[in-house]
């Protein structure tokens, strides 16, 4: 609790000190190349039939994907806070390999902890964190992903909070997480929303986003919550279908619940026991979700909608086909559902599709569940 | 009931921990009785929990068998119900994560808890910040809620604590997770004594004491002494878990009461 209060109260200092907003829009720009375009995908849109489809590229941010928004901004923190020693999950591998990179660019020392089950998945990722500079902790209990790697690295922040800054991934944990990483995700949202009136002169109809623990998406819809015109759909994994139990929709099929220091929708059993998820794609393989997703669900303002491994493939080969890019699974399942989306809404329609990395970490997989023997 | 009458003038209280159902639910019902009989004053049930980010390996791996043979909540106040029936009297107090509690329904569970014969509940993910309604439900139907402090609480969360907590405080000895060490910080002596200025409830101190030299350290400062992953290490594969257990506690019982080098000239003179 001491830590979360000091951290809370470094945070609400930054926040409000112009030197250290300009130091990381400045790196937002020169080391992460903001801002990311946003995209008429276009022969995508012709063959949907219907709505133009926007992208925004957060695939082409450094590193592969939006998880370099928000290591950069509390590596920096963490920097202020004169804490040299910074721990992170993971699960894909995106923030991992985000935190990994800040951490080598600000010198901090860096361990990142991954499920046994993900590090077989994303060997490609934990390869690259290590030639980052980063030490790559196995985690061999639970269900060995995203929230084990959370648990893990938990442990080892409260044995070590004096010297360590944990730099959680997504809108979830404890206060000020959620609220903190919204903020520094918020900029594809910000972003979008000038480049969409730029383009198109209005706000787009749609904001389409994926959702497992809600970073990207929460960064996506927070800028456009009070414009009502605009509807925010979160889209969750239903992995091999909602009715067979196995896959990672909280916020369809979850009930309330507290997880690493937050009440949200859980997958849980009825006696409050943490459920096994599955997704296709790991970054999505999450038991809950973040609070203000919760939020925004029970005040109707965002939709929640789930879509299965083989549609995420699907809308994984759609893009790569139409467009020449290659999306991570993750956004996979955003762009299955816009598609369809697109075909109802009518051409005069605009839905922005957060494109939240890029898809080289998944070929593996891909090729696997395709068939194909790399 | 309360966790209160376990703390006697001239006792420093002595507290297992078990995880309920490692590596059996009869192994439970086994052992309780057996550290009744050897100097406890006080058991600590756990209950196992998918998560348990308090946690060093050794719980961790307890509460993974425990839920893998089955064991639920309700196992748990089931158990405690028997523990009574067999006529083990001393405070029983769970050890749970809050989501069980909460998924279970705070009242519902602390009705149960009164019914089974539990007398209180320390939850480790629950601050009291966030703990109003488990307070007023534990209050309800006579339970203690126990929070727990850090060495890195500062003294506006100790205040807050000492006001909230209920039984006694639950002093974490260090930095970190559950599990056996080594050695106790320097600064845990200094730590106790912080908290002392701030409240009159018995302070007790857990995690990382694994020995008879680390339970006398901490009782020459403290109320009680509060032993897990080390008891769980020596339940483990034991053929007799229920020996086995007797003998460890008797050990501590006897280093808690014996003459410590430091303490008894102060309590010959009380």
């Amino acid at each position: 609790m001491a830590a979360l209060a000091q951290l809370e109260a470094a945070y609400t200092q930054a926040r409000q000190d112009a030197a250290f907003q300009q130091e990381l829009a400045s790196l937002l720009r020169h080391y992460a190349g903001r801002p990311t375009p946003l995209y008429y995908a276009q022969r995508l849109s012709q063959h949907c039939g219907g709505a133009r489809i926007l992208l925004k590229r957060e695939d082409l941010a450094h590193t592969g994907a939006h998880k370099i928004n928000n290591a950069l901004g509390q590596g920096l923190l963490a920097q202020r806070m004169g804490k040299p020693r910074i721990v992170a999950e993971t699960g894909a591998g995106q923030h991992g390999v985000a935190t990994a990179s800040v951490c080598a660019k600000l010198g901090l020392e860096c361990v990142v902890y991954m499920g046994t089950e993900d590090i077989q998945r994303q060997s490609l990722n934990v390869f690259r964190m290590k030639l980052l500079g980063a030490e790559v902790r196995p985690v061999g209990s639970g269900s060995r992903t995203l929230k084990d790697a959370i648990n893990e690295a938990i442990r080892d922040w409260v044995t070590n909070v004096d010297t360590t800054h944990y730099l959680l991934g997504s809108v979830v944990g404890p206060h000020p997480y959620p609220v903190m990483v919204r903020d520094f995700q918020s900029v594809i949202g910000t972003e979008a929303q000038d480049q969409v009136l730029a383009q198109y002169g209005r706000l787009p109809d749609y904001a389409v986003a994926c959702v497992g623990g809600g970073s990207n998406s929460m960064g996506t819809f927070y800028p456009f919550l009070r414009d009502e015109g605009v509807k925010l759909v979160g889209v969750e994994a239903a992995g091999k279908g909602l009715d067979t139990g196995q896959h990672a929709a909280s916020l369809n099929r979850g009930q309330p619940g507290v997880l690493h220091g937050a009440l949200s929708y859980l997958m849980q059993d009825e006696h409050g026991q943490v459920l096994p998820t599955h997704s296709i794609s790991a970054g999505l393989d999450y038991p809950g979700v973040g609070p203000e997703h919760a939020y925004l669900k029970d005040s109707e303002r965002a939709t929640y909608v789930a879509v299965t491994d083989d549609e995420a493939l699907e809308g994984f080969k759609l893009l790569c086909a139409t467009e020449g890019i290659a999306p991570a699974l993750e956004p996979a399942h955003a762009l299955a559902y816009a598609a369809r989306l697109a075909r109802k809404a009518g051409p005069n329609a605009i839905i922005l599709v957060c494109l939240s990395g890029r898809g080289d970490k998944d070929m593996h997989t891909v090729a696997q569940a395709l068939g194909v023997t790399l | 009931m309360s966790l209160g009458r376990a703390f006697k003038p001239g006792r420093k209280a002595l507290i297992p921990y078990l995880t309920v159902g490692y590596p059996s639910i009869e192994t439970t019902l086994e052992v309780v009785p057996a550290l009744e009989a050897s100097g406890a004053d006080i058991v600590e049930l756990g209950i196992p929990f998918s998560d348990p980010l308090a946690d060093g390996t050794t719980i961790q791996e307890a509460s993974h068998l425990s839920l893998e043979a089955g064991t639920t909540p309700r196992a748990c106040l089931d158990t405690a119900r028997r523990l009574r029936e067999r006529g083990v009297r001393l405070p029983l107090v769970f050890m749970t994560y809050y989501n069980p509690v909460f998924h279970y329904g705070l009242d519902a569970f602390c009705a149960a808890c009164a019914e089974a014969g539990v007398d209180g509940l320390i939850v480790p993910d629950l601050p009291p910040d966030e703990g109003a309604g488990l307070e007023l439900a534990t209050q309800g139907h006579g339970l203690d809620l126990v929070y727990l402090l850090a060495p890195t609480s500062p003294p506006d969360r100790i205040r807050l604590v000492a006001e909230h907590s209920r039984g006694f405080i639950y002093l974490v000895s260090l930095t970190g997770v559950t599990g056996a060490r080594a050695s106790l910080p320097a600064d845990l002596e200094a730590f106790v004594r912080r908290v002392r200025q701030a409240t009159d409830l018995p302070l007790c101190v857990g995690f990382g004491i694994s020995t008879a030299e680390a339970a006398r350290r901490v009782a020459a400062v403290a109320d009680g002494v509060i032993v897990g992953s080390r008891l769980l290490q020596m339940i483990k594969g034991a053929r007799d878990p229920a020996a086995s257990a007797s003998a460890f506690i008797a050990e501590l019982r006897q280093a808690l009461d014996g003459p410590g080098p430091h303490v008894i000239l102060k309590e010959r003179s009380d």
